[in-house]
């Protein structure tokens, strides 16, 4: 339970006195604006590090908060298609309407992966636009942080400088941690893992994971007994390391396949408030790579 | 039933932007969102759908379809008209043939200050469950107050405007004028307001694993020679009265919502209810048929019921729900003249509990199974069985809360 009442802690008891009021639909939307703008901005954080992002409700608290934000930080390509349109819509905040400079989606900063080459439903809940995880990347916040860095200077002209001096810190102590955990990370390279959901492929890229199966028959698809029998076959001719899931995902699937196929089952924080230590976008990059190491072994 | 027009028009309106695309780029691009949802059901009851529920002849009677049945095929448009507006419309597509327009209505999208209107057809903001569409009802059917209070659900003609307060609790407060054209409306012809329509609604969430909402509504209408057909009187028989007075609805609803740590793809439970009071007074005309009585007095009920259900998700993609029905009709105030005609006290009180079982293999699919021990029929048990898909294809909207 503790982890629940740090992550409301962390997500909801932001500084209330601030200016600048930012609705961030992921909680590391939420950490990049903190590290960006310190107490400038009083951030809410419209879902944990617990909930699935693709499967919100568009509740009545995310309605209310939404009317008074000036700024909406979201992944974007499609990943909250089921919530936030009916979030913006009836909150009757016009400035936040898709377009506007008060609509920050970070996924237009990245190169996107996975981006289907055809779009059929019969492969399930493909987003077109590309896979929407890009939070696995470390270096994906390098080109997000510099946009929205300048979008918060925008909004808020008074305070660009503290913005840009913010924004510069970061990089530095960014580069510099995203060195360190590939350095940590080097004994992972080339590692062969099965995932869950296919959340994984910037981190796979970055780290250079082999993903060699999904649990989910298609994205977005409960595992059925008959698909987990099937990788279980795959897995003895092409075997893995462990299995991934993000935190937000029953444990039921990565368990069964583990004890099967006698891999280790890594639950990863996946965002910040996904674990204990991932209070922040540093430690939830720590974390990541310990649980990756410690399913080496 | 009430029939619907004028489909060309809603789709020309939502449509026309796209004739304006410049000639480099591709006119498909500007095409609106486009959905379909296809359901159908299969239902086995024990007494005739036809008979309403005790004490409520002169109310509506959607009751069941027996058998197999496609159910109403769903077409869903919408887009951004311009920045200032988003359309939307909806086309229910009927079994036996015809296109009905279930919603046709531009809302703004600038207003700003928390201010939101919308006009055109539309369902009402009353209630809970008033607004949400039957592809995502929790059940197959609605609850018993909504089909004999509202014919399931009322529709309106006209215009609503909605106000959100700039607080962190969600505190909404609307109003709508319209036509009248949903029951208990008359489809008013006459220059003015038909019907109108008041809430409120307060909601928010307590720690990140709960979530609930309340609201109140009131809607008010005044009712023209309202006909209704197959009432039976003190001796039995079945006549034709018609009714002509006021109408006031009153209703409060609750929804509650909880998941383990706010995931609700795993598991969530919910619990929702509403209770909704109407009276009505005016006169009424007793056996209206040509060789009839026609005898008109004066007339005034009130009608009341409430419905309570849980939902819950035990698992991924399993869902299971109970719900209870109990309807009351009240015991009227007949004039005199009609005093020997009309039966004013029923002494019953319709009930029906419904139990669902339902499996989504995908966020776009549905299979559904319910049984219901209907008591809503004095003396007339009926055990009823349906089961029911739900596909929907294409852009799938976000679903309101």
């Amino acid at each position: 339970m503790k982890i629940f009442y740090y992550s409301i802690l962390f997500l909801f008891a932001l500084p209330a006195h601030a200016a600048l009021n930012v609705f961030a639909c992921e909680p590391e939307w939420a950490a990049l604006t903190l590290e960006l703008a310190g107490d400038k901005t009083n951030i809410y954080s419209a879902t944990g590090g617990l909930q699935d992002p693709h499967r919100i409700e568009a509740r009545p608290s995310l309605i209310a908060k939404a009317r008074r934000a000036k700024l909406v930080v979201c992944t974007g390509a499609e990943l909250e298609v089921a919530w936030l349109p009916v979030v913006l819509r009836e909150s009757g905040n016009n400035a936040l309407q898709t377009g506007n400079s008060a609509y920050f989606e970070a996924a237009q900063f990245v190169t996107m992966q996975e981006v289907p080459t055809r779009l059929d439903r019969g492969d399930g809940d493909v987003h077109a636009l590309g896979n929407p995880h890009i939070q696995t990347d470390p270096r994906n916040f390098l080109p997000i942080a510099d946009a929205l860095s300048k979008r918060l200077a925008q909004l808020d002209p008074a305070n660009a400088a503290h913005y840009q001096q913010r924004l510069a810190s970061f990089n530095t102590k960014w580069r510099a941690a995203i060195g360190v955990w590939e350095h940590q990370a080097a004994p992972l390279r080339g590692v062969s893992i099965v995932v869950q959901h296919k959340g994984f492929p910037y981190l796979n890229g970055w780290l250079g994971l082999k993903e060699v199966a999904t649990l989910e028959p298609k994205p977005g698809m409960e595992p059925s007994a008959a698909h987990l029998a099937q990788v279980l076959n795959t897995l003895q001719k092409q075997p893995a390391k462990m299995v991934l899931r993000a935190a937000y995902q029953e444990a039921r699937p990565s368990e069964w396949i583990s004890q099967r196929a006698h891999i280790a089952a890594v639950e990863l924080p996946y965002t910040v408030s996904g674990s204990d230590r991932a209070q922040d976008l540093y430690g939830l990059f720590d974390d990541t790579i310990a649980k990756l190491l410690a399913g080496l072994k | 039933m009430f029939k619907k027009i004028c489909v060309g028009t809603a789709i020309a309106v939502l449509s026309s932007h796209a004739m304006a695309a410049d000639v480099i780029s591709n006119e498909a691009v500007f095409n609106p969102a486009f959905s379909l949802i296809l359901s159908g059901t299969y239902g086995s009851v024990q007494r005739d759908p036809a008979i309403p529920a005790t004490g409520f002849a002169m109310n509506p009677n959607p009751g069941h379809e027996q058998g197999f049945n496609l159910g109403e095929s769903e077409m869903g448009i919408s887009a951004n008209v311009d920045p200032e507006y988003r359309g939307v419309a909806t086309l229910a597509l009927s079994p036996a043939g015809g296109i009905s327009v279930e919603n046709a209505f531009v809302r703004t999208t600038s207003l700003g200050d928390g201010l939101n209107l919308k006009f055109g057809r539309f369902f009402s903001g009353l209630g809970y469950l008033n607004e949400q569409h039957a592809h995502a009802w929790d059940f197959v059917d609605q609850p018993l107050v909504y089909a004999t209070l509202w014919e399931n659900q009322l529709g309106e003609d006209g215009i609503q405007l909605k106000w959100l307060a700039p607080t962190d609790t969600f505190i909404e407060v609307g109003g709508e004028m319209g036509k009248g054209r949903g029951f208990p409306g008359t489809d008013t012809v006459r220059n003015g307001n038909g019907a109108s329509v008041l809430f409120a609604h307060i909601g928010d969430d307590i720690g990140i694993e709960h979530s609930w909402r309340a609201g109140a509504s009131l809607h008010q209408t005044k009712r023209v020679a309202a006909e209704s057909t197959s009432v039976p009187d003190v001796n039995g028989n079945p006549v034709t009265n018609l009714f002509t007075g006021h109408s006031q609805t009153a209703g409060l609803d609750f929804v509650w919502k909880y998941s383990p740590n706010g995931n609700v793809r795993n598991n969530y439970f919910k619990l929702q209810g509403e209770y909704f009071r109407r009276k009505e007074s005016g006169d009424l005309t007793y056996d209206t048929t040509v060789a009839g009585a026609n005898i008109t007095d004066s007339f005034s009920v009130i009608q009341s019921g409430f419905y309570l259900q849980s939902v819950y998700q035990f698992m991924p993609r399993w869902r299971t729900g109970l719900r209870y029905d109990r309807l009351d009709p009240g015991v009227a105030q007949v004039g005199a003249l009609n005093a020997g005609n009309i039966i004013s006290d029923y002494r019953f009180n319709p009930t029906r509990t419904s139990l669902m079982l339902d499996y989504s293999p995908s966020e776009f699919s549905r299979l559904r199974m319910q049984v219901a021990n209907d008591q809503s029929r004095r003396g007339m048990k009926d055990n009823q069985l349906f089961v029911q898909y739900i596909m929907s294809l294409g852009a799938h909207g976000a679903h309101q809360y």
